[in-house]
């Protein structure tokens, strides 16, 4: 069975703007409806983690955790993809045809899973300090949380692959990665490449610990 | 703030060489400069209510028709609104073509629709795809005109073709590629010139001689002129009927306050010549507390009405129909988006704003309200059309739907 959702799953459709929890209507003919979706949803979902790890957890470089990224934010990347809004051959192909109640099932399902445990490895003192100082200047705490465990379309930072930050940050900063909105690209026009890599050293580092 | 006076000034003085110099600098030595496209500049640090504040994605997919927040709506006695099309993602800007089809271009869908009318059942096309963020929409003599983040284009005779479109044919491409405020409004004006702007790439900064405001061509891309300047950001423009001079709403600076700037509602009356004070003056009376030192805000053009802090105000349209009353004969609908660089939302509505024989601002009064409840949005306005008949369609980009407002039917 699917883990209990870690994230609030998505509801569209008028007074979204706080992410509320799903409740499931006409409780006793669902339970069994619920139980074929999830099975159901566990299959399209087992492909994605060929490439993306064990329950979401990457361990291939480049390529980033799924697991308890907010649902929101998986549903906008999912759709970039399908609608090859981001061209990634691998990934136009892996969701293509997908139909939108689909997409928002696989992202609350990722979203449901555990975030990764906190590397083994400390990481580099000074890196660590010169990121703390950098998420500090730049703020990302403020749309990413203070725990950089994100909310709505702001992703997890915390505990995410640090060569996938490293090179998500670069596209987003060269435009290579437009992004849903332009956010990402206004707040990286003055952050170096230096900067990047601190930055992703910091963020890969630190325990992505559930949200509050 | 007062300590990154001085880097900015150089940031003004220099290019993008001596800026990056300096940000790098600033950063070795301790906390860095914001960049200029940053809306965190401005942001006070160590402010719990401040650090909730983010901007608002709507969802890529939009919600079913029995999802709609129609009931909630109020509007004057008289006045209906009802579900006109649902399912269209990411609606935003609307234009009307001769045979009734209604065009829709948005920021995050990366498509051009066309909805046309069906016996009463609304159909929504794609008519252009794989665009970047093709929200500026214009239709002149049957052509459709697309403006994205950096390019203008063209469709010829696209009513004709709505179900094997040609692909857009690019006219204009001159153009900054900065996200930041870089999606289009497009418009063609009494001169049968395509009006556009060009937004200021950041919250708050020095804007180049290419950003911060409205520019014009002809129609087959030539000619450009700068029309006015001194602008941050504008997603709504429309000519007076009579005067036919160029009004457009203007959305000001966040992270100064909750409070102020007010966003604006402004009219150019010397066209080539107007600066609308950005980013010295907000506005028309608040010096900008870095860069308006030494400067006046009796330099630049006031503006006609202060339209509410960061309500976000967007499409606008000069209604010229028959349907509603007299007393909405000329006046504007102005769509307000509704605020996210406030702790209490304001916005999430449609005002009427009505003139003066002059031209300037008589009344502003609420229209269309209740998509803001309990500090929340169950919609947001965006763009304003008037139909032949006289009725009015609004879009909301959060749901990806367009509503249809009627009176005495």
């Amino acid at each position: 069975m699917a883990a209990e959702p870690k994230q609030e799953a998505i509801e569209i459709g008028g007074g979204r703007d706080r992410p509320r929890l799903f409740l499931p209507l006409g409780v006793i003919a669902a339970f069994a409806l619920l139980a074929g979706a999830a099975a159901a949803i566990e299959e399209k979902v087992a492909p994605c983690f060929s490439c993306h790890g064990e329950r979401g957890v990457s361990q291939v470089p480049e390529t980033p955790t799924l697991a308890g990224q907010p649902a929101y934010f998986l549903l906008i990347e999912i759709f970039q993809f399908r609608e090859r809004l981001r061209q990634i051959p691998i990934m136009n192909e892996a969701v293509k045809g997908l139909s939108n109640d689909e997409m928002k099932a696989m992202a609350d399902y990722l979203a449901g899973l555990a975030p990764p445990r906190p590397l083994a490895d400390g990481g580099d003192r000074t890196r660590l300090e010169r990121g703390r100082a950098l998420v500090a200047a730049h703020h990302c705490g403020f749309c990413h949380n203070p725990d950089f465990s994100g909310r709505e379309q702001m992703p997890r930072l915390a505990g995410q692959r640090e060569d996938y930050l490293r090179k998500a940050l670069r596209d987003y900063k060269s435009g290579a990665r437009p992004g849903y909105d332009p956010m990402m690209a206004m707040v990286l026009y003055p952050v170096s490449e230096t900067d990047i890599d601190d930055l992703a050293h910091l963020l890969a580092h630190l325990p992505a610990s559930d949200r509050p | 703030m007062l300590a990154f006076t001085t880097r900015r000034n150089l940031l003004a003085a220099g290019g993008v060489a001596g800026f990056i110099l300096v940000a790098s600098i600033a950063v070795a030595q301790q906390a860095a400069p914001l960049p200029p496209g940053s809306p965190l500049i401005g942001r006070p640090e160590n402010n719990p209510a401040a650090a909730k504040l983010a901007p608002i994605a709507p969802l890529p997919i939009p919600a079913a028709a029995d999802k709609l927040p129609v009931a909630k709506l109020k509007l004057p006695k008289g006045f209906k609104i009802e579900v006109w099309a649902s399912g269209v993602p990411n609606a935003r800007t609307m234009r009307l073509g001769d045979k009734g089809t209604i065009f829709v271009g948005g920021r995050f869908a990366g498509k051009v629709f066309a909805v046309v009318d069906n016996n009463g059942k609304r159909e929504v096309k794609t008519i252009a795809e794989g665009l970047h963020r093709p929200n500026g929409l214009a239709l002149h003599n049957g052509t459709l005109y697309i403006a994205e983040l950096a390019k203008i284009s063209k469709i010829d005779n696209i009513e004709a073709n709505l179900n094997n479109p040609p692909k857009p044919v690019v006219i204009y491409d001159d153009l900054p590629k900065d996200e930041a405020h870089g999606w289009k409004y497009l418009g063609v004006g009494p001169d049968n010139k395509l009006y556009f702007q060009v937004g200021a790439p950041c919250n708050i900064c020095m804007p180049s001689e290419a950003h911060a405001q409205i520019r014009r061509i002809n129609l087959d891309g030539s000619g450009m002129e700068v029309v006015a300047r001194g602008i941050r950001q504008i997603v709504g423009f429309d000519w007076h009927p009579v005067s036919k001079q160029l009004y457009f709403s203007e959305n000001s600076r966040d992270w100064l306050s909750e409070d102020v700037p007010e966003d604006k509602l402004n009219r150019v009356t010397q066209p080539g010549k107007d600066n609308f004070g950005f980013p010295f003056c907000h506005q028309g009376n608040l010096a900008d507390s870095e860069f308006g030192w030494g400067r006046s805000c009796d330099e630049f053009v006031k503006p006609l009405a202060l339209m509410g802090p960061h309500s976000a105000v967007l499409g606008m349209r000069f209604y010229t129909g028959s349907m509603f009353p007299a007393e909405y004969r000329g006046a504007i609908f102005l769509a307000r988006h509704g605020s996210w660089n406030r702790s209490q939302k304001i916005g999430g509505d449609v005002v009427v704003v009505k003139l003066n024989a002059d031209g300037t601002v008589k009344s502003v009064a609420p229209f269309i309200t209740g998509f803001l409840e309990n500090n929340s949005y169950l919609g947001r306005p965006v763009d304003v059309q008037v139909l032949k008949d006289g009725s009015m369609l609004l879009s909301d980009d959060y749901n990806g739907a367009i509503y249809r407002i009627t009176y005495g039917r």
